[in-house]
């Protein structure tokens, strides 16, 4: 390896944070209980830091580096940004929730932070290797931070589903993976896209592989049948760790599927658009109908993200950079509305409470008509109500489809966007016209509170003005997937 | 003479033994974990065969990751077992199964 | 002041108001919430008002235009903005000041209500969305409105009232309208991909004419006119909005609401939001007969059917939905016959005569301490004189009485489908001519059972009917030995000034509006094809003379009939002769030109109608309808969704093998072609 001409600066934001995750790690080391509080602030600039390396190490066009394992393009680069912020919006809003439930530990930041560094990797690798290994990395800190809480028997039951069946996803993309490999003779994801569009590669078992590609990459999104995982490690872990498994592993897993089946077996589109539409389709119908049922608002919103895959999978299986960046809007529109869906109920949660009943929000309204207010916000915008952010996302992902020519797909969606409205409502109606069974006072810490309010308002601002983050979108997608 | 075939066959053999041990065996998790190592075997078989058959040593340092990552795994999956154990006073699959519908 | 800014102010007013009361009302109190969303609506009112007369006494010139671009995307511009022409116009006016009286008789009706500020924010909210679905220019932000008011009434009907927290209990009202929805947004989505890619008025009716003849398989095989499909499924979504047959079930549903609520989203304003989107589309509409023809028998079967409902409904404001039902249908078959002029004059007049009768209704309710059941009430002719005057104007207006608002509209309506060349005139025609015997029935019906007649709350006789309305803590209905007492000026100031619309409006406006050139280039019509509106004005010499020459017609004398089967039915035969005559005296000098009839052909009359009625209610609505159409799609939704969630058994191993059924799935189809071959 000649190390002189290795360009280090499109993996610079991984380096810092590798380097702060570990001097996390000592400084833990020398802390005492009481002064655990100075990792909350060293976590929040550790990705503060992140971002500003990130945007020193911005690029207009895509940079390869590591022997063309690892890529740094607009894709990655803006869904990193997002990553950070999402990631710091989890530490903010779970500062209290974990401080509550003895979980206020080094781990819990440094294993976060693990995540965080797993995503960024999956989000620039362009060689199945790295793909693997951030994959994993994610993974691996999740599974931990699920069992965090050691005395919660639901919650280990759930690292415990998470873990077996995520052992056995990532089994079968690695099947999948070693598939592709013998057909092209590259794990280079630019190579294999070569190999496959001049028809050198082995069809039999490249679409073999595909198929394991494919489950592989649904399990991750959590899209049916892959999704059983969902609802039980929603409801099970602490709600922190909700949060953090249900936000910027999205993103990441976007990104991951872009890169294996939109940039890697573009060639192949015919094939697994077929198979992401047969998933889309059963996601939105399973999710939106087991949602209305659940009277768990954990579990209700585990099964409205798997609906809400389906819809990203509805923008993202025409393969067109259209579809693309409107699969992309999707997934940081979601991020965007689960984290302030959980955010409300980690603020509503106290030591010896967990709200995740849709009882316990009733008569939010008159308790706090703010956190009220920006619950509501969520809920509309999931249920895809104009002007909130969730109503573009969808339009997006549903004119993509029908201008992609696929009109019986974006009817399906209409109609499944249209039903699942309603268990959001159930949310509302709980909280604006039931009489509220407690009368316990909401307190959040203030840096939670302003950043909870930012990221409700969000939604409404998005909603109102999408053309920025709609053209970052376009902009990202079409400079990162040159072949569009 | 033994082909890439083979190599293939053996592996998609252990693979689909594997996935029976997990979806078949109702009594220990500590089966499931034994079974996804396997898992993860017949992955790097066949990374080895196509890779020796295509000479391209790729494949055979993804093996090495492969085995790296595996054993993080077992040791995160058995963390998990331990508290389990702990919590419940059992390690049965049947007895997993609280969070439902 | 430029016409941009104004416009914005008046859209803008009441979600100003709502805002503050909703936001802070907790902290302004009770009084400063009524002030400011009255004042919200007022400006907006007046402001409406004047745009209006702009298009009245001037020919103001049509605005259009975006006012904030919402977002560029591929060439395509989708923004919000205003087309404000005669139609909007009457409607923005209609709106505002309907809801300026609603806002007014709340302060009066809800005193007592812990959440007044809330409920003042609720209906200034619902008048911005309202205001934004009618001035819209463009389908993005009709839609907007659309669900916007749809979200809000949703919300208030079905929730206000306390009920067992069942999962499933809006799932039924939510359903129905949601099938609504769906095909106003798949007529949506076909514009979208047929029309340019625009979706602003103005571009999509200039290209209309060129796709007129263009067809579309949506089923393979099959070519459907582009045209008739789109209208079709427009009109669809106008069928939940405007509650007209098969989806009219969610609005009898939604008198559990508070009554400002009924009057002023479920009679004036929302419910005609479909009959306006008609009005709007009509270069669209103009150019599908086969939709036309389907919107007259729908809009026929609502009218005579629903109209039948009503004479068996024994809760007061049933019968006044039942009512506006059998309205609505009207303005549907005016809108089939080309007639859009005729339907949205009927959508004022009706605004303003329906508002009345909602809102007396409610005072009706206040006065007898929230009993609903008409059975209880009778002779409150005495103790709430102004109630009582009111109701007969609105009653009058109603079944069309020469020179009230009603007649006017609803006899260009029926003059307007005699005309109609369409094939299913015919069947429209039979049915609103039948029905304005069936309209004028119930109606007095209800007016003599409430305001004449025996004082039966005294005979203290509370037989609920399960159907009438849920118990509430509000209701305990009034004492044999107290009385009901006239409403409060906040309650009655609203009556009084909707009363003065509700007779002159038809006269004032019948020339202009109907059969002068008001509308000229907000609707289109294909006169040549469609010339009924044509003839029609051909044959119109003034207001007067078209109630002069209604002596001569049909309808008039339905009208007269179902009068006095009513007067028959409910006041003579129930034994109490000599007392009845002596009060209904007015009436009866007005019915004894025709009581040279037999009484007892009247009499058949009214209990046939009364069994039809019956018999539709049970067995057409309640039980085809309501339960098996409605409930058993509400039911088949909550077990398909509670057998989806048993696949969640909880096992890993059946994860596991979900996941791997999944593969194999994935694998038999894409993989096993592959090799097989």
């Amino acid at each position: 390896m000649n190390w002189a001409t290795l360009n280090l600066m499109p993996a610079l934001p991984e380096l810092f944070l590798l380097s702060a995750v570990l001097v996390l790690l000592v400084i833990d080391m020398l802390l005492d209980d009481e002064r655990r509080g100075v990792l909350y602030g060293l976590s929040l600039a550790t990705l503060a830091g992140c971002a500003a390396m990130q945007y020193l190490a911005w690029t207009p066009v895509p940079v390869e580096t590591f022997q063309k394992m690892f890529v740094a393009d607009p894709l990655s680069g803006v869904i990193k940004f997002f990553l950070y912020g999402v990631t710091a919006a989890v530490l903010i809003y779970t500062r209290q929730y974990v401080a509550d439930r003895q979980m206020f530990k080094g781990e819990y930041f440094t294993l976060t932070l693990f995540a965080l560094l797993g995503m960024n990797v999956m989000v620039s690798a362009s060689h199945f290797m790295t793909l693997y290994i951030g994959l994993e990395l994610l993974s691996l800190a999740l599974y931990a931070l699920i069992a965090l809480r050691r005395d919660s028997v639901p919650a280990t039951e759930a690292a415990m589903k998470y873990f077996v069946l995520g052992a056995l996803a990532s089994g079968l993309l690695l099947y999948g993976m070693s598939m592709v490999y013998g057909a092209t003779g590259s794990l280079d994801i630019a190579t294999i896209a070569r190999v496959i569009a001049s028809g050198n590669g082995n069809t039999v078992l490249l679409v073999f592989g595909l198929v394991f590609l494919v489950a592989g990459l649904c399990f991750k999104l959590g899209a049916v049948p892959f999704h059983m995982w969902v609802p039980d490690v929603y409801q099970g872990a602490p709600t922190a760790i909700t949060l953090m498994i249900g936000s910027a592993p999205k993103l990441a897993a976007f990104v991951f599927l872009t890169r294996i089946l939109g940039q890697g077996m573009e060639a192949l589109l015919s094939q697994w658009q077929g198979m992401l539409m047969i998933v889309a389709v059963l996601s939105m119908a399973l999710g939106n109908l087991t949602a209305i049922v659940q009277t768990n608002i954990k579990r209700m919103l585990a099964y409205s993200t798997i609906s809400h895959m389906g819809f990203l999978l509805v923008g993202f299986l025409t393969g067109n950079a259209e579809g693309m960046s409107s699969a992309m809007y999707y997934a940081i529109i979601y991020v965007l509305m689960s984290l302030a869906a959980f955010g409300v109920l980690l603020a509503l949660s106290r030591a010896g409470f967990e709200c995740e009943k849709v009882a316990d929000l009733k008569g939010l309204n008159q308790r706090n008509s703010w956190y009220a207010f920006l619950m509501l916000l969520a809920m509309f915008s999931m249920a895809g109500i104009p002007p909130l952010a969730g109503f573009y996302a969808k339009f997006a992902v549903i004119r993509a489809a029908a201008n992609a020519g696929m009109v019986p797909l974006a009817v399906f969606a209409v109609l499944m966007s249209l039903i699942g409205a309603f268990y959001y409502l159930r949310v509302v109606k709980a909280m604006y016209f039931d009489d509220a069974e407690e009368d316990a006072a909401i307190e959040v810490r203030a840096d939670m509170r302003l950043v909870l309010s930012l990221n409700g308002l969000a939604l409404l601002a998005l909603g109102v003005l999408p053309q920025q983050l709609v053209a970052l979108c376009m902009t990202a997608v079409k400079q990162s997937l040159t072949s569009l | 003479m033994l082909t890439l075939t083979h190599f293939l066959v053996l592996a998609a053999i252990l693979f689909a033994i594997s996935v029976l041990g997990i979806f078949l065996n109702r009594k220990n998790i500590i089966v499931l974990l034994m079974s996804i190592e396997l898992m993860l075997l017949a992955v790097n078989c066949n990374f080895i065969a196509f890779s020796h058959y295509l000479s391209d040593t790729a494949g055979q340092i993804f093996v090495f990751f492969i085995l790296t990552v595996a054993a993080a795994e077992s040791a995160i999956g058995l963390a998990i077992l331990v508290v389990l154990f702990r919590n419940l006073r059992t390690i049965n699959v049947e007895d997993l199964g609280s969070l439902k519908g | 002041m430029d016409m941009k800014t104004l416009l914005l102010l008046i859209a803008l007013a009441p979600l100003a108001g709502s805002i503050v009361a909703g936001l802070f009302g907790w902290a302004i109190g009770r009084r400063a919430a009524h002030v400011v969303t009255i004042a919200g609506v007022a400006v907006s009112a007046i402001l409406s008002l004047k745009v209006l007369s702009g298009f009245v006494f001037g020919h103001a010139p049509v605005f259009n235009e975006p006012v904030y671009t919402w977002l560029t995307v591929n060439g395509n511009t989708y923004s919000v903005g205003f087309q404000i022409d005669a139609l909007s116009a009457l409607m923005m006016a209609v709106v505002t000041s309907v809801s300026l009286m609603v806002h007014i008789y709340t302060i009066g009706y809800m005193q007592e209500d812990p959440g007044y500020q809330r409920f003042f924010s609720y209906i200034s909210l619902f008048t911005f969305s309202m205001l934004m679905l009618v001035m819209s220019n463009n389908f993005i932000q009709l839609f907007f409105g659309w669900e916007a008011v749809g979200l809000v009434s949703y919300l208030l009907i079905g929730f206000w009232f306390k009920r067992p927290t069942a999962i499933f209990a809006n799932l039924k009202a939510f359903l129905v309208n949601r099938v609504g929805d769906f095909g106003f947004l798949l007529g949506i989505g076909l514009i979208l991909a047929y029309f340019g890619g625009s979706l602003e008025y103005r571009d999509v009716f200039a290209m209309a004419p060129q796709l007129a003849a263009k067809t579309i398989e949506l089923i393979p095989g099959h070519a459907w006119s582009l045209m008739s499909v789109t209208c079709v499924l427009l009109f669809v979504g106008a069928m939940g909005k405007s509650a007209q047959f098969p989806l009219h079930v969610w609005l009898p549903d939604s008198m559990e609401g508070p009554t400002p609520i009924s009057a002023l989203i479920h009679a004036a304003t929302m419910v005609t939001a479909g009959i306006f989107m008609v009005a709007r589309m009509s270069p669209l509409f103009e150019l599908s007969d086969t939709a036309l023809n389907f919107i007259m028998i729908i809009g026929s079967i609502t009218a005579l059917f629903m109209g039948f409902l009503g004479v068996v409904q024994n809760d007061i404001k049933r019968v006044v939905a039942y009512s506006t039902l059998s309205q609505l249908g009207y303005m549907t078959v005016a809108l089939g016959a080309s007639a859009y002029s005729v339907a949205v004059f009927h959508v004022m007049t009706h605004a303003f005569f329906k508002a009345l009768l909602f809102l007396a209704a409610g005072s009706v309710i206040m006065g007898m301490h929230h009993d609903q059941d008409m059975r209880n009430m009778g002779g409150l002719r005495k103790y709430m004189p102004i109630t009582w005057l009111t109701s007969l104007v609105g009653s009058l207006a109603l079944i069309g009485t020469p020179f009230f608002a009603g007649f006017y509209s609803k006899d260009s309506i029926i003059e307007a489908v005699n005309q109609s060349q369409l094939p299913a005139a015919g069947f429209a025609s039979f049915a609103l001519t039948a029905s304005v015997f069936v309209t004028a029935l119930y109606s007095f019906r209800m007016y003599f059972m409430v305001f004449h007649g025996k004082e039966r709350w005294k005979l203290n006789v509370h037989e609920h009917e399960a159907d009438a309305h849920d118990e509430d803590e509000h209701h305990h209905g009034l004492g044999p030995n107290d009385n009901p007492h006239e409403s409060p000026w906040v309650v009655t100031l609203p009556l009084v000034l909707l009363a003065i619309p509700s007779v002159v409006i038809g006269y004032l406006a019948v020339g202009p509006l109907v059969y002068g050139d008001f509308f000229n280039g907000a609707v289109v019509i294909d006169a040549i094809k469609h010339p009924a509106l044509l003839h029609l004005g051909e044959e119109f010499h003034g207001a007067t003379a078209m109630a002069l020459e209604s002596l001569r017609s049909l309808p008039l004398w339905l009208a007269a009939a179902g009068v006095l089967a009513a007067w028959i039915g409910y006041m003579k035969a129930p034994q109490l002769p000599d007392a009845i005559r002596r009060r209904i005296n007015g009436v009866y000098v007005l019915l004894v030109n025709k009581y040279y009839l037999d009484e007892l052909y009247f009499a058949v009359f009214a209990k046939g109608s009364r069994w039809l009625g019956n018999a539709f209610w049970k067995i057409g609505d309640m039980l085809l309808i309501d339960g098996l159409l409605v409930n058993g799609s509400a039911a088949m939704v909550a077990s398909i969704s509670r057998l989806t969630r048993r696949l969640q058994t909880g096992f890993i191993y059946s994860y596991a093998a979900t996941m791997i059924l999944g593969v194999l799935a994935l694998m038999t189809y894409w993989f096993a072609p592959l090799i097989l071959r």
